[in-house]
């Protein structure tokens, strides 16, 4: 054996060895949303994988096709299980058919976050990671108040989500009847208060579709309606519809949750007076550092003191500020907006 | 009987006079009232919705007060039903062949959607846009209709495949984000014909509820008055018979997924004038509520039966419930409550008006 073929095989060999010891020490982590074509969820990707590229791991992201596909997320956590992960962040499509196989994964080692939905119950995780529902529902039920002045005369809309009730449902709408300054019944519970101010609660689906007639069936009980809360924006720009059918569009406030460009872009033209923003990216990209922190020395996330989650912050969007709660402009929030 | 064979006849003809000589007959079986329902119900398949509907309506005027029973509620129940009765047109066509489509709805928000994002932010002519999206719902049509005669699968498993591929195909295009009501009165808004008001007195009728109804009626008259329309009747009764009585059955069904897939495009149109907005999550559910309102229209699942307008009928009683319901304060689970509960009644008395026939 030649000299130079030695070196040579010496060298290949040290470089095979350094490899393996690269491969071991890369940390890999996976990300497991709902879908990937609804905005919100394409944004918290974006987090993710800037978060990964900025920490130098290996980032394997997942989805199911609709939303509730629990199926494809049960086979998703199991292999982020087979490929070593560290950690995984998931926005579970069911907060309890799901716990089984996160069991299983924190068994293995892996570090667990639930993002922007918490899992039932939610130490089911290691650590959540959402918007404070309950304090997005709270801030614009205040603007609204505020805004309104005297709330004595005012005739509410309550446009929810679906007869399910989940809890982003109720955290919303009771978070902006409690802001409004309405006493709320039990807190996990929709359409149980008794305010005379409150016109009725309809159904939307979270979409303008279903906005609209709910919209309209809530002005049929009562033409008056000056202030609509609404579960999210496209059912609030269904809402803006009825009314302008109705002639009604400048009698009312409407407001509503969420932070997607469109909705920013309804707050600019005044159709929207209010909505407030959530922040897909900054659940990911925390989320991410959580599990880089986690695999380099095994420190679980902190919640926010006073919660049993960690709060990524809620933010009011309105071109009308009113005092005592802090708020951003619409052009302010359309370089923030996701989607 | 009375009168005696001649004499003159032979032997064994003198036994005839003994012999039963009345023809051949169906026993006339002494009927009941409720047979007699049973045969006229056979004979007027919308009677049954129609009566529902008039006596809804007037219960309703009784229960939820006299909010409920005016020009204003009447006509904004048939806006609301708008988008569903010009489904349930196209639904109710494949149901009369004893098929289904679950992709009806599908169809006509990816016709929104193409139409929508070429006039608005491609700046494509709103005429030629919405042209373009009529294609699109007659292809999507085109390939249902293929999937089930040459490659004979059963419409359930095309529509159900068909339904995922539209619906995914719409997210796709549109990145599951609507087009904004602002942005199309700004650049397209042609595409809101079908939302423009007409008023008359509290009556509040747009030219969507008018296209609804005018689509039944054409409907109706194809079906009824023309060679076309008996002969999808016939497919839906017996297929092989239609078949051997020259009506190329192959050719006229996949005629029917395209007449389907043309006025979920249409449907498309109306919806845009309806929501405001286009919308790719709205309808998800569209096709089945296609389906409730032509069952409960009283057009057999079973093909062959039913008339077209029976399907206008079955989503006016829909929305006549779910105003009525809401109007008296009743929750929304309640609602889906009343409603699947038409559903089963629906069928049940149809099972029961097809037994006048075995």
């Amino acid at each position: 054996m030649t000299k130079t073929l030695k070196i040579a095989l010496m060298g290949g060999i040290a470089a095979l060895a350094m490899g393996t010891a690269a491969q071991a020490q890369e940390t890999t982590a996976c990300l497991i949303t709902k879908t990937d074509t609804n905005p919100f969820f394409v944004m918290m990707r974006e987090g993710a994988t800037e978060a990964a590229e900025a920490a130098g791991i290996n980032l394997l992201t997942y989805a199911g096709a609709i939303d509730g596909d629990v199926e494809a997320q049960v086979a998703a956590v199991e292999t982020c299980i087979a490929a070593g992960a560290s950690g995984i962040l998931i926005t579970p499509s069911d907060s309890r058919a799901l716990a089984p196989v996160v069991g299983q994964a924190r068994e293995a080692g892996l570090l667990v976050i639930a993002l922007d939905t918490p899992f039932e119950p939610a130490d089911t995780a290691d650590a959540t990671f959402a918007t404070d529902n309950f304090l997005a529902g709270e801030l614009i039920g205040k603007w609204a108040a505020a805004t309104m002045g005297d709330t004595s005369g005012a005739r509410i809309a309550m446009l929810d989500l679906n007869a399910s009730e989940v809890s982003v449902d109720y955290l919303r709408n009771n978070g902006f009847l409690q802001g409004f300054g309405i006493d709320i019944m039990d807190p996990t519970d929709i359409g149980d208060e008794t305010d005379e101010r409150i016109v009725g609660n309809d159904v939307t689906n979270g979409n303008e579709e279903g906005g609209r007639t709910a919209m309209e069936n809530l002005l049929q009980l009562d033409p008056n309606v000056n202030v609509v809360y609404t579960i999210n924006e496209p059912a609030a720009a269904g809402a803006y519809e009825a009314l302008r059918a109705f002639g009604l569009e400048d009698q009312a406030l409407i407001v509503s949750v969420d932070g997607g460009c469109p909705g920013v872009q309804n707050v600019a033209e005044g159709v929207i007076g209010a909505t407030s923003m959530q922040f897909p990216l900054l659940m990911a990209s925390l989320g991410m550092d959580a599990i880089v922190q986690y695999a380099k020395d095994g420190s679980l996330p902190e919640n926010t003191p006073g919660l049993d989650f960690f709060n990524t912050g809620v933010m009011l969007v309105t071109d009308q500020p009113v005092d005592g709660v802090e708020s951003i402009t619409s052009v302010e929030a359309l370089e923030l907006c996701w989607g | 009987m009375a009168d005696q064979p001649p004499e003159s006849g032979q032997d064994f003809e003198q036994t005839l006079g003994a012999s039963d000589t009345s023809v051949a007959e169906f026993k006339d079986r002494p009927h009941s009232a409720l047979s007699r329902v049973q045969h006229l119900l056979h004979g007027n398949p919308t009677l049954v919705p129609i009566i529902v509907l008039a006596v809804a309506i007037v219960a309703f005027g009784f229960i939820a007060g006299e909010r409920f029973f005016t020009p204003f509620n009447m006509t904004l129940i048939m806006q609301q039903v708008s988008i569903i009765g010009i489904l349930a047109a196209a639904q109710s066509l494949v149901i009369i062949t004893a098929g289904i489509d679950l992709s009806v709805a599908a169809i006509m928000v990816l016709v929104s959607v193409v139409t929508g994002k070429l006039a608005v932010d491609y700046g494509v002519p709103t005429g030629f846009a919405l042209i373009i999206g009529f294609a699109v719902g007659i292809a999507a049509g085109l390939m249902n209709g293929l999937l089930v005669t040459r490659v004979k699968l059963p419409p359930f498993i095309v529509t159900l495949g068909t339904w995922n591929i539209f619906f995914a195909l719409n997210l796709w295009l549109s990145g599951a984000q609507s087009i904004r009501s602002q942005d199309i009165d700004a650049t397209a808004s042609g595409l809101k014909f079908f939302g423009t008001n007409i008023i008359l007195g509290s009556a509040r009728l747009t030219y969507g509820t008018i296209l609804m109804v005018v689509i039944f009626l054409v409907l109706w008259y194809v079906m009824n008055k023309t060679a076309w329309g008996r002969h999808v009747y016939m497919i839906g009764d017996d297929k092989e018979a239609a078949e051997m009585a020259g009506i190329r059955t192959d050719r006229t069904l996949v005629q029917v997924y395209m007449v389907a897939g043309f006025i979920c495009a249409i449907g498309a149109w109306a919806s845009i004038g309806r929501v405001g907005a286009i919308s790719p999550q709205s309808f998800y559910e569209g096709n089945l509520s296609s389906i409730t309102a032509v069952v409960i229209g009283g057009i057999s699942l079973f093909g062959g039966r039913g008339s077209i307008l029976g399907a206008l009928f079955g989503a006016l009683i829909v929305g006549v419930f779910e105003s009525g319901l809401r109007l008296a304060g009743v929750d929304v689970l309640w609602q889906v409550f009343a409603t699947g509960w038409l559903i089963i009644i629906a069928v049940a008395i149809d099972q029961w008006i097809r037994e006048v026939s075995t």
